[in-house]
């Protein structure tokens, strides 16, 4: 993201330039993110939205470097992490950054949370293994940092087994062994989407309250357009694989520039707004293998597609001030 | 076969619904639905909303007698439900159908599209074979799929269109009430808003009237006439949809409109009122109100006794709210 900085801007954390990821298919090559670029300052909130399978989760683990290689490679890009390319690091010297300086949420909690250990074990392993702390250390501190999550009796919920907690308590757990270390950059990939709204609340104002104690930066995953409304600063919306639009958040929702976001502000049911029928965005997002070649991807499902979107992909370039779109004929052209 | 005359314009009326879950090696039973009744109106959309866990798809299900009442009695246009044998259970079953939110796994995935549809007509000897592949393919037609589709395979089709195979078989039977248990909450945004504008004309279409399960309130804002909100196996609030959004009355359903985030941006984090703890365990569930644990109004009666449902008033309108504070 170029474009004119705001004065005295916050220093950047996570830069992400050009990255393609593709992943190595019986019937070939695909790429899963492609040419993804963003720019994450520090104590602010960036979002990642979009429908599932446009590459959220690929972004997030390729950042991490967490994804299977093979099948996946990174194919180009660079992810810099307060100004280091992470693509860089030797694996043992990545493995001393990931739950350290970066914590992560995962998408499903019950997959990354071992079902053999009790939570108190599994937060006080990253204490160990980052910080040299012995076990006594490393159990006190945990208690602290499951009651700075908000979680009740943390004193004896320690000894306990994940299946043993609800699902909001796992969440809190999760958020607990990612903070652990004081991360200066948080990756959060869809962390509210298996809880139920009154306990998706209290984890949003939880991770707010979080992120601004602790001066954190958070790259907050979500395909949930009111999640962003209330918790991001800035937003960049994926569709296929590419970024199509990066916004801060009011200019995003009160002037969206790429007919994809605009068909899509516009299809979500909003509280205290009724009609019959809701407009819709038709046909569905191309498949992996099915996505055109040289033209944009929206071009089959856009109301608004001229001839050169068929023919050329568009850039992501400056429209105004920190907004960016990519589209030949955006709406507030 | 017991008539109910009063009943003239309801399609469905539920009266004292429980059912109750074995836990393993317990002697404690999940309390999954207590004590539930409600009304649905010829062509009326009735949402049923509340977080997981709440019971909405066990009432759903007992509705249907895909589950077995613990006690209560069903009534589907003047017919006894809960009290059929299986026999005349199954006639019954033809003006009742559901819609998965699991369209994948609810789909059989060695059949093709055109069996999967036809499978209804087919258990209920409806037609010849020509007859029903006719019907299948005015199905289709009716829920904007390819006649081709037909001898496809559901791993051939995307989630959204695999809602809509869902739906080609649940109307298959024309039936009259359609209980849809979640049938967006799968899909994406820009597919859903396509399923529900369905929805809609499938019920101007064929006067179809619909148990609409959700636990997402915008969806059920957009679609429903009539709300029930549950909590822990009870509908604590019904109201017409409009009066609930603008005045609800009871401090869940308050809470549970404050909890959802709005892209809206007119509130921001932080500024909301939040609701303490979760959802106590179905197999203990609270003495008295059992919302009083979480209830930021909760007075010493809620402690102690059960609340009756109160009548709010609301433009002559019923608004029925399950809390002391209405008393
Ligand atoms: N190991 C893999 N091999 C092949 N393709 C993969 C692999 N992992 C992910 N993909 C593909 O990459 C694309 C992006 O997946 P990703 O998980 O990033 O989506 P997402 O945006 O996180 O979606 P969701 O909202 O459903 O979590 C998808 O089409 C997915 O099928
Ligand atoms: N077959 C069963 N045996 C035992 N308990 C059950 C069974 N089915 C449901 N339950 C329990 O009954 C309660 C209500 O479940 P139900 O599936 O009806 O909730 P729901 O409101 O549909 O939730 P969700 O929104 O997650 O679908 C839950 O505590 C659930 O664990
Ligand atoms: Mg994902
Ligand atoms: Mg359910």
């Amino acid at each position: 993201m170029t474009g004119k900085e705001t004065p005295a801007p916050a220093e950047t954390v996570l830069a992400v330039r050009d990255l393609t990821v593709g992943f190595a298919t019986e019937t070939g090559a695909v790429r899963a993110v492609e040419s993804v670029g963003f720019t994450l300052r520090r104590g602010r909130i960036l979002g990642l939205v979009g429908e599932s399978g446009c590459g959220k989760s690929v972004t997030a683990m390729a950042v991490m470097r967490l994804l299977p290689t093979p099948p996946a490679f990174v194919e180009s890009g660079r992810i810099l992490f307060d100004d280091e390319d992470l693509l860089t690091f030797p694996e043992n010297r990545m493995r001393t950054v990931r739950g350290n300086r970066i914590g992560m949420i995962f998408q499903e909690p019950m997959t990354s949370l071992n079902p053999c250990f009790t939570v108190g074990f599994q937060i006080g392993e990253v204490l160990r293994f980052h910080r040299g702390m012995n076990r006594d250390a490393a159990r006190d501190r945990t208690v602290e940092v499951m009651e700075g999550v908000g979680i009740g009796a943390a004193g004896s919920r320690v000894d306990q087994y994940p299946h043993q907690l609800s699902g909001g308590l796992r969440q809190r757990v999760m958020i607990a062994m990612a903070l652990a270390c004081d991360p200066r950059l948080l990756i959060a990939d869809e962390p509210t989407t298996a809880l139920d709204v009154t306990v998706q609340a209290q984890i949003l104002n939880l991770l707010a309250q979080l992120q601004e104690r602790l001066d954190m930066s958070v790259l907050l995953i979500t395909h949930d357009l009111g999640v962003v409304a209330e918790s991001c600063d800035h937003v960049a919306v994926m569709y296929a694989g590419r970024i199509v639009e990066s916004a801060p958040v009011e200019d995003l929702f009160t002037r969206p520039a790429h007919p994809y976001t605009y068909g899509l502000m516009s299809a979500i049911p909003r509280l205290g707004r009724r009609s019959e029928y809701l407009p819709t965005i038709a046909g569905m997002v191309p498949s992996l293998d099915h996505r055109p070649v040289g033209q944009c991807y929206f071009a089959e499902r856009c109301p608004r597609a001229g001839e050169r979107c068929f023919r050329e992909i568009p850039p992501l370039t400056s429209r105004r001030e920190n907004h960016e779109c990519a589209c030949w004929n955006p709406h507030d052209a | 076969m017991t008539h109910d005359p009063t009943m003239t314009h309801d399609l469905l009326k539920v009266e004292g619904l429980r059912k109750y879950f074995p836990v393993k090696g317990s002697p404690r039973k999940v309390h999954a639905v207590e004590d539930v009744s409600l009304r649905l109106r010829h062509g009326e959309t009735l949402g049923v909303v509340g977080e997981s866990g709440c019971g909405k798809s066990t009432l759903g299900r007992v509705i249907l007698r895909l589950l077995a009442p613990t006690e209560g009695r069903i009534w589907l246009d003047g017919v006894d439900v809960a009290g059929l044998g299986p026999r005349q259970l199954r006639a019954a079953r033809r003006d009742m159908q559901l819609i998965f939110q699991d369209v994948y796994a609810s789909l059989d995935k060695r059949q093709k599209v055109g069996q999967i549809i036809a499978e209804p007509l087919t258990v209920h000897g409806v037609g010849d074979r020509k007859a029903r592949r006719e019907r299948v393919m005015e199905l289709l037609g009716m829920v904007g799929l390819e006649p081709s589709a037909a001898d496809q395979y559901p791993h051939e089709f995307s989630g959204g269109q695999r809602q809509r195979i869902g739906i080609a078989r649940a109307i298959a039977l024309s039936p009259k009430l359609v209980v849809a248990d979640e049938p967006v909450s799968a899909l994406d945004v820009s597919i859903q808003s396509q399923i529900l504008n369905l929805l809609v004309d499938l019920r101007k279409q064929l006067g179809l009237s619909y148990l609409f399960i959700s636990h997402d309130m915008a969806v059920v804002e957009h679609i429903c006439n009539r709300v029930a909100v549950m909590y822990l196996g009870q509908i604590v609030e019904t109201a017409p949809v409009e009066d609930l959004f603008s005045g609800p009355r009871h401090p869940y359903t308050r809470a549970l409109l404050a909890a959802i985030p709005r892209p809206d941006l007119r509130r921001r984090r932080g500024e909301r009122p939040l609701l303490h703890g979760e959802p106590p365990n179905p197999e203990t569930p609270p003495p008295g109100c059992r919302f009083h644990p979480r209830c930021p109004q909760a007075m010493a009666v809620c402690r102690s006794t059960a609340p009756p449902e109160y009548s709010a008033e609301g433009a002559g309108r019923f608004h029925g709210v399950k809390c002391h504070l209405y008393g």
